[in-house]
Formats: structure tokens, C-alpha cells, sequence
């Protein structure tokens, strides 16, 4: 996976997504702003592959995750999943598409209907997109009660019932009725027990293995993202600072927004937690309603420098399957192997800090 | 596990709902005192053949039964004209619970709709709340009567005195009182509107129409439920107020509400004229209110079983 094989075509491809809430105020309820909540995100998924997307409280992820399945009209850009545009379908195609793109969403009490039965639940994807007659669908809806784990006498219970991790099962039953090809993972762990994590996560693995899936995978666990991902986006205020493959990201992260977050993640060994340098960032994030003219992680960059305030840097490939949105690797002379003893050195610097 | 057949099919919820209702013992309770107001306004008649319009022509023999105190004759008395109470009392309930039922209905039916269509369409959202703010500000009673007096003669002339009444009153009630339901139902469904699992079956792809009536009609059961037990009650009493001010049926016609009225100048002779007719609209709102509380509760998945 990880210098991507490029014959195979992506299975999803995400252009210059933007995603912009408009801000209507005055007594005139006029329009007078947008919250830039995705402003200009590119990405490919492989198939079979797991894009981690991480980033803090409000940069957007999820609603990345929604803005792909078009649970969101988005304000610009194109989402291709399996070669069809799905942010331009109508309203008949974009149902008929809707199959092969799933969601497992975040807190798995409020999204089960609480009037309805598992056997419902999970038979509602059927219901929408089949014809096919009671028996079959039962035999299905057993079908995926067994692959996710859950017991059959279970059909006629209500989400109430059910334990958190299990009611994530009927959440992936769901996500899975159909046979969909690509799932959106809407951080499916957040609201469950450590304990239930891990197994939830395991049975998403195995899934992918059966059947295949390709997920995008949001989440701000960045020890579990590194568990499951093959490739970790890292999202700042509404833009990717950083999209490279798992264990090149955590053993060398480039853009000092990636370096900043990843080195909270708690450190397990005490010798080595004593010896570990936190970059602790001052200040708060812009408001994603008014972002800074420059990169937009400019106010709270330790490595900050003119150039930043005055142009937002694309996201670059500096190193083969690394890309990065930071001037500090857009010199033209220092990329390649430069680039990399040069982000070494600014490293240092920004531990100093 | 190992059979699938000893596995029990999912079965309707029906079966759980009815189990859950019998569990409710005030709702049993109310049931029961309905279905016996409803036969005893329905059957009651067949068995207790008098005619409840009936005024003796000789006015000797009609003076001479006025004002009657119970008897094996007239078991609940005769009013002062010499009518028989216990006929008035069948067929007033007639008019009277058939009037709760339907005008509730209408109120209810015109509520949810505009509560859920204001709730769920954004756009529609404005014009529809401002309609309700509308109709809450009219003055409902000048509103009835200027209705009743435009549209009972030509509807009594096409449809008889008894059904052309019944179906403007019916009507008249129904469309000035589903105010408050409709602005109950809507703030039920902008909340609900946002729920995950709203989202979920978007993601699934079902269409506005099945998601009203699969995800946001059941969730929003409860309030409707209240607002409807409450409109029995109010709709019964709007009746009779309407009766009260002489525009609601013809004045021989009997209703609770109507025999509460003629009752009223009575009440000091004989205040067992008023408490007939008070004692079966009490009862009928309260049972009313009582199955509806019992209905509730057995439709809430999670309540059940406890």
C-alpha cells in the first residue's frame, strides 16, 4: 500500500471538495459570510484501502465524511466514487447510487430509530432497493445479523436493548445491507467503551477482509486510526495538512500541524513517556468563518515564517506518497532528500520551542 | 442457533402494543366505560324504545308528566316539556361523541399534516407557521358563529337539518382547532429532523414521503396522542357551546351539551337534569384521556416491558 499502485484506479476521488455554511444576520437575514467548513479538499481512496482522517474538534471531518455521500449539497468541487459524480447526480440516480456508498455514523443511540425493530433496521436498506419478498429479506437481514456478530433471537428486540457496542453492530449491519463497495466510517468508535473499541474496530477489519470494503475512517483516536488505516489524512480547519502513509506519518510527520497533534498521542512505556517532548500549540484555532489570509495553521505554527502569512500553500507531493500543504517544502531546491534533513532540522527547532 | 426454524419470525408490534395496553390498568379501566358509553348511546336506543322527542299534544297529560323524578316509567325522569330523559340522554350522546370523535379526527389529521410539512420542507416552513399564527389570532367563537350563520341554511337544505348541522359543526370545530397541534407536531419534527438516524436512512436513500412515514410519524405518536385525548374533551364542550348560544343544532334536537343547557334554569328544582348529561361528558373526556395516556405508552418501544 504504500507506494500506491498506479494502474489501479482510485475507487473514490475527492477534488477541491468545498463545503461552505452560509451566515445570514441582520434583521434582513442577509447573507453576510460563510463557515468555511471543508475549503478545498483533494484526496484519492484505493479500493480496498482505509483513509484515516484525523484532526481536532471542528476542522471538518465528518462533515467531509457527509459531503461524500451527499448528505450535504456541496458548495464546490467533485466527489467521484467507483467513476459516477456524485455531487452533481439527480435526485432518482443519487438514490439509485446510494447502494454502493454507506455510513456508520458516531453515536449509535441516535442513529437507530428508537420505533423500530432490528429486523427493520437493518431491513430498511431492502425495503429501498430490492423487490425481493419477505423470506429473502429475513434470510438476509440473519445473513448480516450473523456476520456482525449478533445473536439471530435478537431480530425482534429494539435499540434500547442493546448495549452501545452493540447497537454499533446493528449500525454496521445496516451500513452493510446493501453490499456497498465504499464506507464512511463517521468516528463509529468515539461514543463506545475502550473495551467494546477494540472489538468494534476488529470486526470493521474483518469485514474489509471479507467483503472487501474500502472505508474512510474519521476519527480523532490517532492511536486507533494508526491501528486500522493504510494512509492518515490530517485535516486543519477545514483544509488536509498532511495525507501520507500510516507508518511514514507516525514515525516522521512533515507538516508541523501533524508533528504538533501526533506527539499528544499518550505514550504507553513510562521511560520513554519522560523522555517525550510535547509541542504544546498556543492560542486557539481561527474561526473557520473568518480563516487567516496565509496557510491557515499560520497563527499557532511554531515554524511560522513570512511567506505563510501572505499565500495559502497547496498540498504537494514532497516525497513519493507524501503529500504535504507547508512552505517549509515547497522550495523547489529543498525537496526530495533535502527536504527531509531540512524538516529535521525545523523539527529540532520547533521541539526547542 | 443451531435451527433456524425454533428462531421466531419478527412479529408485528401489534401484538406487543395490546399486551403493553392491558398492562395499564386505568386504561382498561377507560376502555371499558368508553365501549360501555358507546353502546349504551348506540344500543341503548333499541332496547329503550321511547321517542326522545316525543311531547304528549294533549297538554293536560303533557303537564301532568313534567318535571318527572325517577321512575320505572322514565328512569331518568322527564325534562319540562315531558320528554323522557333516558331516550335524550341515548341520542344526545349519539350527536355528542360522534361530534368528539370526528371533529377531533379533522383538528388532528389538519394539525399533523401542517405541523409536519411546516417541520419537515424549510421552505414551506414560513408560509405554513404564519397560516397557524393566523388562525390562532382569530377570535374563534365570532369565527363559528358567522360560519354557522353563512353555511347552515344551504347545507341543511341539501343535506337535512340533523346532517348539514353535524357536518358544519364538525367542520366548523375541526378547522379552528388544530392550532396547537400543528405547532406541537413541528417542533417535534425540527428536532427530530436532526437526529442521526434521519441522516442514516438519507444515506440509505429513502425518499421524503416514506421518511415522514417511517422515522418521524411514529416518533412524534406521542404528542399527537395528547393533543387528541385533549380534543375530544374540547370539542364536546365547543358543541355544547355552540348549542348554548342556539347556533348549533335545532333546539328539540337533543345533545349533552344541549340538555346541560336546558338544564341550567332548572338547577335548583332539579339539579339531576344537569348532572345526567355533566356526569357522561366527565366521564367520556376522562376515559378518553385515560386510553389515550394507556395508547401512548404501549406505542413507546421503550416503555414497554416494564
Amino acid at each position: 500500500m504504500l507506494d500506491v499502485a498506479k494502474p489501479i484506479t482510485p475507487l473514490v476521488q475527492v477534488r477541491g471538495l468545498k463545503m461552505y455554511f452560509p451566515i445570514y444576520s441582520g434583521i434582513l437575514r442577509r447573507h453576510t459570510g460563510d463557515v468555511k467548513a471543508v475549503d478545498g479538499v483533494s484526496f484519492d481512496i484505493m479500493p480496498g484501502e482505509t483513509l484515516g482522517l484525523v484532526g481536532e474538534s471542528g476542522c471538518g471531518k465528518s462533515t467531509v465524511g457527509r459531503a461524500l455521500l451527499r448528505l450535504y449539497e456541496i458548495t464546490g468541487g467533485t466527489v467521484e466514487i467507483n467513476g459516477t459524480d456524485v455531487a452533481t447526480l439527480g435526485t432518482e440516480d443519487l438514490r439509485k447510487a446510494r447502494p454502493q456508498m454507506q455510513m456508520v455514523f458516531q453515536d449509535p443511540q441516535a442513529s437507530l430509530n428508537p420505533r423500530m425493530t432490528l429486523a427493520d433496521i437493518i431491513g430498511e436498506p431492502l425495503n429501498e432497493h430490492t423487490d425481493w419478498d419477505g423470506d429473502r429479506k429475513l434470510a438476509r437481514i440473519y445473513e448480516l445479523m450473523d456476520a456482525v456478530g449478533l445473536n439471530r433471537r435478537f431480530a425482534n428486540r429494539f435499540p434500547h436493548e442493546f448495549s452501545g457496542g452493540q447497537r454499533q453492530r446493528i449500525g454496521i449491519a445496516r451500513a452493510l445491507a446493501l453490499n456497498p463497495r465504499f464506507i464512511v466510517c463517521d468516528e463509529p468508535i468515539a461514543a463506545l467503551d475502550v473495551s467494546i473499541q477494540a472489538q468494534v474496530v476488529n470486526l470493521l477489519e474483518d469485514l474489509q477482509e471479507k467483503f472487501g470494503l474500502t472505508y474512510l475512517f474519521i476519527s480523532h483516536d490517532l492511536s486507533m486510526v494508526r491501528h486500522i488505516a493504510d494512509r492518515v489524512a490530517v485535516m486543519y480547519l477545514g483544509r488536509i495538512a498532511e495525507l501520507s502513509p500510516r507508518d511514514a506519518l507516525y514515525a516522521r510527520p512533515l507538516h508541523p500541524y501533524a508533528e504538533a497533534l501526533l506527539s499528544a498521542v499518550p505514550e504507553p512505556d513510562p521511560t520513554l513517556a519522560r523522555s517525550r517532548q510535547r509541542i504544546i500549540l498556543q492560542g486557539d484555532v481561527p474561526s473557520p468563518a473568518n480563516p487567516p489570509k496565509g496557510c491557515n495553521f499560520c497563527t499557532r505554527c511554531p515554524k511560522v515564517f513570512d511567506l505563510c502569512r501572505q499565500v495559502k500553500p497547496e498540498l504537494a507531493e514532497v516525497e513519493p506518497g507524501r503529500f504535504v500543504a507547508c512552505h517549509l517544502y515547497s522550495d523547489p531546491t529543498a525537496a526530495g532528500s533535502t527536504g527531509a534533513s531540512t524538516a529535521n532540522e525545523h523539527n529540532q527547532q520547533g521541539v526547542s520551542l | 442457533m443451531t435451527d433456524i426454524s425454533a428462531i421466531e419470525k419478527p412479529r408485528s408490534q401489534w401484538s406487543d402494543v395490546w399486551s403493553q395496553f392491558k398492562t395499564h390498568k386505568g386504561a382498561v379501566a377507560a376502555l371499558t366505560v368508553f365501549v360501555l358509553l358507546i353502546l349504551f348511546v348506540t344500543v341503548g336506543p333499541f332496547i329503550w324504545t321511547a321517542d326522545p322527542t316525543y311531547i304528549n299534544p294533549d297538554a293536560a297529560q303533557m303537564i301532568r308528566t313534567r318535571n318527572k323524578p325517577p321512575s320505572w316509567d322514565f328512569p331518568l325522569g322527564t325534562d319540562q316539556l315531558g320528554r323522557d330523559m333516558l331516550a335524550r340522554m341515548m341520542k344526545g350522546g349519539q350527536v355528542s361523541i360522534a361530534v368528539g370523535l370526528v371533529a377531533m379526527t379533522i383538528s388532528i389529521l389538519l394539525g399533523t399534516l401542517v405541523g409536519v410539512t411546516a417541520g419537515y420542507f424549510r421552505r414551506l416552513d414560513g408560509p405554513l407557521m404564519r397560516l397557524t399564527d393566523l388562525f390562532l389570532a382569530l377570535p374563534l367563537l365570532p369565527l363559528l358563529l358567522v360560519m354557522v350563520m353563512l353555511f347552515r341554511d344551504p347545507l341543511s337544505r341539501t343535506l337535512g337539518p340533523e346532517g348539514g348541522t353535524f357536518l358544519l359543526i364538525v367542520f366548523a370545530i375541526g378547522v379552528t382547532s388544530w392550532m396547537q397541534a400543528a405547532r406541537i407536531v413541528r417542533g417535534e419534527v425540527l428536532a427530530l429532523k436532526e437526529r442521526e438516524f434521519v441522516l442514516a436512512a438519507r444515506s440509505i436513500g429513502t425518499p421524503s414521503r416514506r421518511m415522514i412515514l417511517r422515522h418521524i410519524l411514529p416518533n412524534v405518536v406521542s404528542p399527537i396522542m395528547v393533543s387528541a385525548t385533549l380534543g375530544i374533551a374540547s370539542a364536546i364542550i365547543t358543541e355544547s357551546a355552540l348549542s348554548f348560544l342556539g347556533l348549533g343544532f335545532p333546539p328539540d334536537f337533543p345533545t349533552w351539551g344541549r340538555l346541560l343547557f336546558d338544564g341550567v334554569d332548572y338547577i335548583q328544582q332539579y339539579p339531576e337534569r344537569v348532572i345526567w348529561p355533566g356526569v357522561a361528558i366527565s366521564l367520556t373526556v376522562l376515559s378518553v384521556n385515560y386510553i389515550g395516556d394507556g395508547l401512548r405508552d404501549a406505542l413507546d418501544p421503550r416503555i414497554r416491558g416494564r
